[in-house]
């Protein structure tokens, strides 16, 4: 088992981290998705084709490095579709396609995952039909990767170009103002078929891609804070001096610690422990989605009410941690499935 | 030798010697006595320890192979967990070479026992501002005091001492640390009884201990810089064997409660979940901790961030476990009765929950220290203890 960042990754954590805190500080976070950072990320630091096998133009790496990258996109809460692209990148490594993996390597394509919760698009070979309540960056991506059920009955994975005809898209209005949703509606919308749906880790590569995404989210609230508490004075004194406050932030700590311990883990059992991935993704959601959340909102009470503006970033974090915890379903689902894994 | 020669070797001289089983017993001191002879005189007590004064003079590295094969056994080293963690180091560092000379090699060898005695009813979380007296007359000191939650002071041949010289100044300023023999006509040690009904430290009382000048430890009044060192020692020692292992024995654990409990009651099975989550969670944290210990990054006060989590998971996991059992945990002799009545200790011993998150807060996060009241106050015009 490995917890601790190799020197690879760490220089992969520390360029990615300047890069973003140039290129996409945190008051950018609010503008949205901007295509030139995106180049960029893609281009210069080659982050999108980070999973994707090097026969389709990516660097072959593994759940590790890309969490790495997550963590940081996380932290400067970075709006647009990279975490949606990630998400597609994991499932095409299942049913892999050549177009796509390539388009997502080389920074053409921004992909998103459907994550249905009813009943699946219906697909007849090549056309879909069907609606998607919520799909993560669905206005940005450019393809949507799905499961659907076949004409035969079977669950099949579909790729849709979400500009083809028959594809309706409509922009939700998010709770998370830095990363959109969209409804899709696909009205015998041309498909192409990738493969069958095979139960071989995707949705537990997921879960362990979004809680890196979470620790970063959490890292840089309790940073936030925690630079606020040694600069704000109260009767005299430093907010950071109070136990009140000082506590607090000790034990927002220790849920960083840990949280950055089960994301080390649970990334090392994706790329080198199968058996033990199924526990470790389902341990992964059920304590860093609550953890992050948890932080979040902490971070922003201790504040006051200069953190309940509109204009201060806190909230921002506050509700990327609500919509994070919530985004693969009910978190009650990775608590059930720990359950059921561990023949409770 | 190389590394991996001298971790099979090590395995070796374990298996051979390594005791299989510990029957109870009356002479379990002098059994313990034996082995650590044993360990001293094969090469692996002290192993980072200076040549000079008895130590074997190796590396971090020779330390931890030999603590990873040694993770197999329970080896019967308790009574001297103190002098090996804390008050050897302490001698080592500060001590003078005669203090050395005549001390570290007893210690190491397991023929002498050594305690710690800082803490006492009125200085426990705050120990500096403690009252046992150190008073000059000639060439010695004469000591009058009490020291309370002192480990194996009942075996203890030496205990280091820390004690009052100077009223006059701030607390801080005005203590001295020494070695006072236990077997002196002045030191009483009574066993303390926790309330696990358990006898695992004592109080010790001093009425006029005479302590000779060479057997002060660093200059008269500095004895804080010297306290914070064994402190220091103390926190390595602590938060090294933070989570390591018999968890599984435990009877509150996920193992044990999954075997007496209804867990098709799905309340049941979420209160197990989350005690696995938390587990799990704090496991990891130690784990990683340890492998960034070998990979040259030092943990710190991090390190007392896990003894906080494992306080909190120690009463969590109790209290959770007794509600989950029900009526026949509240009869004193049930295994989690006791898992109960034991809990609170972790939260206390080596410093409360409180003082572990200052530490937290003041050194991993860096913020800004509490004003201190008594910083500048003579000792003899501060507020100590309890006060009514």
């Amino acid at each position: 088992m490995k917890l601790v960042l190799g020197e690879e990754q760490r220089q992969l954590q520390e360029s990615v981290r300047s890069f973003l805190g140039s290129a996409s500080p945190l008051r950018k976070a609010r503008e949205g998705y901007d295509p030139q950072v995106y180049a960029r990320l893609n281009g210069e630091l080659g982050l999108s084709g980070l999973i994707i096998p090097e026969e389709y133009g990516g660097a072959g790496a593994g759940l590790t490095e890309l969490s790495v990258a997550l963590e940081e996109t996380g932290a400067a809460l970075l709006p647009g579709p990279f975490l949606a692209t990630a998400f597609a990148a994991i499932a095409l490594t299942a049913t892999p396609d050549k177009e796509l993996l390539s388009g997502i390597a080389d920074g053409r394509l921004a992909a998103t995952l459907g994550l249905p919760t009813g009943d699946l698009p219906a697909c007849d070979g090549t056309s879909v039909s069907g609606r998607l309540a919520q799909v993560l960056s669905g206005m940005e991506a450019d393809v949507l990767v799905t499961p659907a059920t076949a004409a035969d009955g079977g669950a099949v994975m579909v790729a849709v170009e979400l500009t083809a005809p028959g594809v309706t898209r409509t922009a939700l209005d998010a709770l998370d103002i830095t990363r959109g949703q969209a409804e899709i509606v696909l009205d015998g919308a041309p498909c192409r078929v990738l493969g069958a749906r095979r139960d071989d880790g995707v949705m537990d590569r997921v879960c362990v891609a979004l809680a890196a995404e979470q620790l970063g989210v959490m890292r840089a609230a309790l940073d936030a804070i925690v630079a606020y508490a040694k600069i704000r004075v109260a009767f005299g004194r430093y907010i950071g001096s109070y136990q009140g406050v000082k506590h607090k932030l000790a034990d927002m700590h220790n849920k960083l610690e840990q949280a950055e311990s089960i994301v080390r883990y649970a990334a090392w059992a994706a790329d080198e422990a199968p058996d033990e991935l199924p526990e470790a993704a389902a341990l992964a959601q059920a304590y860093i989605g609550r953890a992050c959340f948890e932080v979040a909102r902490d971070h922003l009470l201790l504040y006051g009410g200069i953190g309940y503006t509109w204009e201060h970033d806190a909230h921002l974090f506050y509700k990327r941690a609500k919509a994070d915890e919530v985004l693969l379903g009910p978190p009650r689902i990775h608590r059930a499935r720990l359950a059921e894994l561990l023949e409770l | 030798m190389n590394l991996a020669d001298y971790r099979r070797a090590a395995r070796a001289w374990l298996e051979e010697n390594a005791p299989h089983d510990d029957p109870p017993g009356t002479d379990a001191i002098s059994r313990a006595k034996e082995f650590m002879a044993k360990l001293y005189d094969a090469g692996y007590s002290g192993i980072t320890w200076p040549a000079q004064w008895g130590g074997q003079g190796l590396t971090q590295a020779e330390e931890r192979a030999f603590a990873a094969e040694a993770r197999d056994y329970t080896l019967p080293t308790y009574v001297f967990s103190i002098g090996l963690g804390m008050t050897g180091p302490t001698l080592v560092d500060r001590g003078t070479d005669a203090q050395r000379e005549r001390f570290v090699r007893p210690l190491l060898r397991g023929e002498e026992i050594w305690c710690q005695l800082f803490s006492e009813p009125g200085a426990g979380s705050d120990v500096a501002s403690l009252q046992t007296k150190a008073e000059r007359d000639g060439d010695h000191w004469v000591i009058n005091g009490q020291k309370v939650w002192t480990s194996v002071a009942h075996h203890a041949d030496w205990g280091l001492l820390l004690a009052r010289t100077d009223v006059e100044v701030p607390k801080h300023k005005g203590l001295t640390m020494f070695v006072v023999d236990m077997h002196h006509p002045g030191v009483t040690v009574r066993p303390l009884k926790d309330m696990s009904g358990r006898s695992n430290f004592n109080e010790i009382y001093f009425d006029n201990v005479i302590i000779p000048d060479e057997h002060r430890v660093g200059e008269v009044n500095d004895g804080w810089s010297v306290a914070v060192t064994t402190l220091l020692h103390e926190r390595l020692s602590i938060s090294a064997g933070v989570g390591m292992g018999g968890s599984k024995d435990h009877p509150a654990s996920v193992e044990a409660l999954r075997r007496v409990l209804d867990t098709s009651d799905p309340l049941v099975r979420d209160q197990l979940v989350e005690l696995h989550i938390r587990s799990r969670a704090l496991a990891l944290f130690n784990q990683r901790l340890s492998q960034e210990t070998k990979a040259g990054i030092f943990p710190g006060a991090r390190g007392s961030g896990a003894k906080l989590l494992l306080a909190e998971l120690t009463l969590f996991q109790a209290d959770l476990a007794t509600q989950l059992v029900g009526p026949e945990t509240a009869l004193a002799d049930h295994p989690l009765a006791q898992a109960l009545s034991m809990a609170p200790g972790m939260a206390l011993g080596g410093g409360t929950n409180e003082i572990m998150r200052n530490i937290v807060g003041d050194r991993v996060l860096g913020l800004p220290p509490e004003p201190r009241v008594d910083k500048n106050v003579p000792f003899k015009d501060l507020k100590v203890g309890t006060q009514a």
